[in-house]
């Protein structure tokens, strides 16, 4: 039996605002519990809520990145349901009417083939606290300084197919909320996070199967290992005559698995109606006009340009793009150097990926800057080094040994161009290992490498490897 | 002393023929003396009061004052006040203490109002009767056996009663006018979005509207001034300019078209309330106004609509009063559902708990359409009716309630009935117009209130004509007695 796999994702972005979506109280992450709460975060009684404006600009910035339709007219809702986390009893949410409808994204698969994944709405809302369970022997705790966090919803249509699609899809969502610098995207705090709907239907038919729900996936690896988990049970149940339920599931990491949460917890009539205390939001055509000119160059645009200007293969072009942090670095690297394209690429996503990988930072925060790694390159192509003395000379400019010219210097890395002295090395391996000499001119070619291998040992490996070549072969030929 | 009106009061103060803190200890004294029979006050806040009062007689030497300085003032016990208890009638807040003020609160002290104290109230502001209050019921200062009406009974009686010269109430259905009516003073509910609902604790929040209740017209403008205007921790309140209530009181009110809609003068009114209104349009006609048949052929559905939309948003409300933060938590929780159903089962009078009830139905899967929706097109075909109404008429006026105030315990069972009570007033709440009652003297010996519908905004006008016939007549002026 073949299947077919029906996902779509619900994405939480927490917007980038200083302060909440309906207080005045900060939002920055981390604070000692409740510090960040004002009365009204707290719902005390007698208080109301005021829309922060900022959150309408950005949902309008998201919406526009989407090709999505604004609505000049949307409306704030109560989602009613008890949680201690919950101090009002209900959630501020858009619901009939949010400010963001249909849009789209196109999205680059592994096989570099682009998708279109159909966006069916985004929606602005508030965030509940957090009720902490552990340390308070057997009574939970409540923290309410996310509580008035603004969100923006993100609600796709079932269009993706496996859970590569859905992670490649999550990734250009968190890319682009990122170019819009909307969302700071960090998953680990929880201001950017995702549900996946999920079901499996025989390959051809035209219903969807029903699905689940799986929450806390926090991670672009958990989303993967979840769906594909999420997968096979459904698959397997079915197989065996069983039936899926539509509910909600949590995702465990520690024991890769998806479990129902408890039905209590869901079996909720939220008892939408709109929110009496706020007025609708009105988005203007001159609003969106002064907001689409603001708009920085997205992540498609952008990924698009570098294949045109730079000749980059998509899957090079789709790396760089994933920041506009990361496109910047490029771009200035290219430019300050005025190396390859290629060289510059091979380097940002070679060596200073891996280094930066190895201890976990940003590459806004590489200790190797912009200016250096384009001295560099021009030393690779201006012949002072050779691109594996560059390896060298980086490990040195990431330690923060100083410019690439003194680190050259003071490690005596510069490469040996002058033929004569090339010459008299050769002519000394040469002396050196009559036998090998002798087995490479009875037709042992595959020796080259090794007279390659003394040279370079014996240089230090600064030899410029091209003159070497055609040295060591003159010789070895005479 | 106690029976001059605030404007009155002004004048002696700043011409110093008596000080804030003499004045202040009066009408303590009052309330100490004659409170325990009516029951008006929840909270009296002594110590603050005479600070206050100080601090307005320092105020007076200097010259720097407002027409309030140092005019004793009671708010109703919705509207939060800090540091002092706001207990909204309720079991569930008795032991909160705010940690803020309302702006209104605010507004009236930086007026250099003295505050005396916090006046009883229906539960949560439901009710018609003050019956309903977790501090016991407020009795009639007219007939210690009726009602004060409610849900700003306490600052309707107190009022009356001469126990201070003005107080706040809020008005969800008629909850000012009506206690005013029932208890013969003068009361405004501004235009819905006037008076800031920042610290006003919310029943229904898309109703409600906070305003002042007095001995007179006069009083309410001065009060108005001090309370209305756009508060921006407040999204509903309208950024308009703020006339002076006060300036056009004397304006004159010739050719003035008075409408009465047919259906207020129905067969639910009792027969001397409808002849005491009668009176008091015959003496608007001598004032030169013109009188004029309207109809408002919606208004027949204005409780039911009411009594769907109201619950509705209160069931919401409400939620927050869950024993986890603040407020009533009952002893030894079970667990989570233990918590929340005891803390608010225990919490919460039956009047609340019923219009929780009515209002989660209402909002549930599957009853939305029928129940929310369909209440709010009657609400938009209500608006419509005064629109066109005001379209012909400048006022539209009738009884404020079918009944002088009734037996404490009467309509107690029978909450249908209790909810007819405010029959000509909820309408206005539902089109969100301003709505005012002022004393258009007795049947069977009670008061007998006027019941005044102005255009949106029109608050200036529904004062300028309260006024006048408070000019004519001296039914405002009357006081119950033994007070």
């Amino acid at each position: 039996m073949e299947w077919e796999t029906v996902i779509g994702l619900e994405i939480h972005a927490q917007l980038l605002t200083k302060s909440k979506i309906f207080s005045g109280a900060s939002t920055a992450f981390g604070a000692e519990p409740n510090t960040q709460a004002c009365a009204v975060d707290l719902g005390f009684p007698g208080i109301l809520p005021v829309l922060n404006k900022e959150v309408v600009h950005m949902a309008i910035k998201f919406g526009l990145g989407v090709g999505a339709e604004i609505a000049a007219k949307s409306v704030f809702a109560r989602k009613n349901y008890f949680y201690p986390d919950l101090p009002k009893g209900y959630q501020i949410s858009q619901y009939e009417l949010p400010i963001v409808g249909k849009g789209h994204l196109d999205v680059q698969l592994e096989d570099g083939t682009m998708k279109r994944i159909n966006i069916t709405r985004a929606h602005l809302e508030e965030d509940a606290g957090k009720s902490l369970h552990e340390d308070f022997h057997g009574l939970s705790g409540i923290d309410l300084n996310r509580a008035g966090t603004p969100l923006l919803e993100i609600v796709s249509e079932p269009d993706m197919r496996s859970a590569k699609e859905a992670v490649a899809y999550l990734k250009s969502i968190h890319s682009l909320v990122r170019y819009l610098e909307i969302c700071d995207g960090n998953m680990q705090e929880g201001s950017f996070r995702c549900d996946a709907n999920v079901s499996v239907r025989r390959k051809g038919d035209s219903k969807y199967g029903t699905r689940t729900e799986l929450k806390n996936i926090n991670s672009f690896r958990y989303v993967e290992k979840a769906i594909n988990y999420e997968i096979e049970r459904q698959i397997a149940l079915i197989e065996s005559g069983g039936k899926v339920t539509q509910e909600t599931r949590l995702f465990d990491p520690a024991k890769n698995e998806t479990r129902p949460m408890r039905s209590k917890e869901e079996a909720n009539d939220y008892r939408y109606f709109p929110d009496p205390d706020l007025l609708p939001v009105a988005v203007t055509e001159e609003m969106i006009k002064t907001i689409r000119d603001e708009l920085p160059e997205l992540p498609h645009q952008k990924r698009q340009r570098f294949m045109e200007q730079y000749g980059l293969s998509a899957y090079d072009a789709d790396v760089l793009v994933s920041s506009r942090a990361l496109a910047a670095y490029f771009e200035t690297v290219v430019e300050e150097s005025g190396a390859s394209a290629k060289l510059a690429t091979n380097w940002i996503m070679g060596d200073l990926s891996a280094a930066l990988n190895k201890e976990n930072l940003e590459i806004t925060e590489s200790p190797v800057t912009t200016a250096q790694l384009a001295k560099l390159l021009q030393r690779i192509e201006d012949d002072t080094i050779s691109g594996k003395i560059a390896k060298t000379v980086f490990e040195a400019l990431w330690n923060k040994e100083g410019d690439v010219d003194h680190i050259i210097e003071k490690h005596g890395l510069k490469q040996v161009t002058d033929s004569s002295a090339i010459e008299k090395l050769v002519e000394k391996i040469i002396a050196d290992n009559p036998e090998q000499v002798t087995d490479y001119r009875s037709g042992k070619d595959k020796l080259f490498g090794y007279f390659v291998g003394q040279a370079m040992k014996a240089s230090g490996g600064k030899i410029n490897p091209q003159q070497l070549n055609e040295l060591l072969k003159k010789k070895l030929s005479a | 002393m106690i029976n001059k009106t605030i404007a009155e009061l002004s004048k002696e103060l700043h011409a110093k023929k008596i000080s804030s803190v003499e004045l202040t200890q009066q009408f303590l004294d009052r309330i100490k003396k004659l409170d325990k029979n009516l029951n008006s006050f929840i909270t009296l806040t002594e110590d603050h009061a005479l600070a206050d009062a100080k601090k307005a007689d320092a105020q007076i030497a200097k010259g720097a004052t407002t027409p309030l300085t140092g005019i004793p003032f009671a708010h109703k016990d919705i509207f939060c006040t800090q540091g002092i208890k706001t207990s909204c009638g309720s079991k569930m807040l008795d032991p909160y203490i705010s940690p803020y003020d309302a702006t209104v609160v605010t507004r009236l002290k930086d007026a250099g109002t003295v505050l005396l104290g916090k006046t009883n109230m229906d539960e949560f502001a439901m009710g018609s009767s003050n019956e309903n209050s977790f501090y016991g019921p407020v009795k009639n200062p007219w007939d210690l056996e009726r009602v004060p009406g409610g849900s700003s009974g306490g600052s309707a009686a107190a009022v009356a009663a001469r126990l201070t010269p003005g107080a706040t109430g809020t008005d969800t259905g008629g909850s000012i006018r009506q206690p005013a009516a029932l208890c013969g003073v003068s009361g405004l509910k501004p235009t819905y979005g006037r008076v800031s609902r920042y610290g006003m604790i919310a029943f229904a929040s898309s109703l409600d509207q906070g305003g002042p209740l007095a001995k007179s017209a006069e009083d309410l403008a001065i009060l108005l001034n001090a309370m209305a205007g756009h508060d921006e921790r407040d999204s509903t309140s309208v950024d308009m300019a703020v006339p002076d209530f006060t300036a056009t009181l004397n304006d004159s009110i010739r050719g003035l078209r008075i409408g009465l809609p047919k259906e207020y003068f129905d067969e639910g009114l009792d027969k001397n309330v409808a002849i005491a209104i009668q009176n008091a349009i015959k003496e608007y006609e001598k004032l030169g106004a013109t009188i004029h048949d309207i109809h408002l052929p919606s208004s027949a559905l204005s409780i039911p609509a009411y009594y769907v939309l109201a619950p509705a948003e209160c069931s919401s409300n409400l939620a927050r009063f869950d024993g986890v933060r603040y407020g009533h938590r009952c002893k030894d929780p079970k667990d989570l559902e233990d918590l929340y159903k005891r803390s608010r089962s225990e919490g919460f009078g039956s009047e609340v708990t019923r219009r929780i009830m009515i209002g989660t139905y209402a909002l549930s899967a599957g009853y939305y359409d029928a129940y929310y929706l369909k209440a709010q097109k009657i609400r938009g075909l209500i608006r419509e009716d005064f629109i066109n109404a005001f379209k012909k008429v400048d006022v539209i006026m009738g009884p404020t309630s079918p009944t002088p105030a009734f037996k404490l315990g009467e309509k107690v069972s029978d909450p249908i009935s209790m909810y007819l009570s405010d029959i000509y007033t909820i309408a206005v709440n539902l089109a969100g117009l301003p709505g005012m009652s002022i004393p258009a003297g007795f049947a069977n010996d009670l008061p007998v209130g006027l019941h005044l519908v102005g255009n949106f905004f029109e608050e200036v006008r529904l004062l300028n004509v309260a006024h006048h016939y408070q000019k004519v007549t001296d039914w405002h002026t009357r006081s119950p007695k033994g007070f």
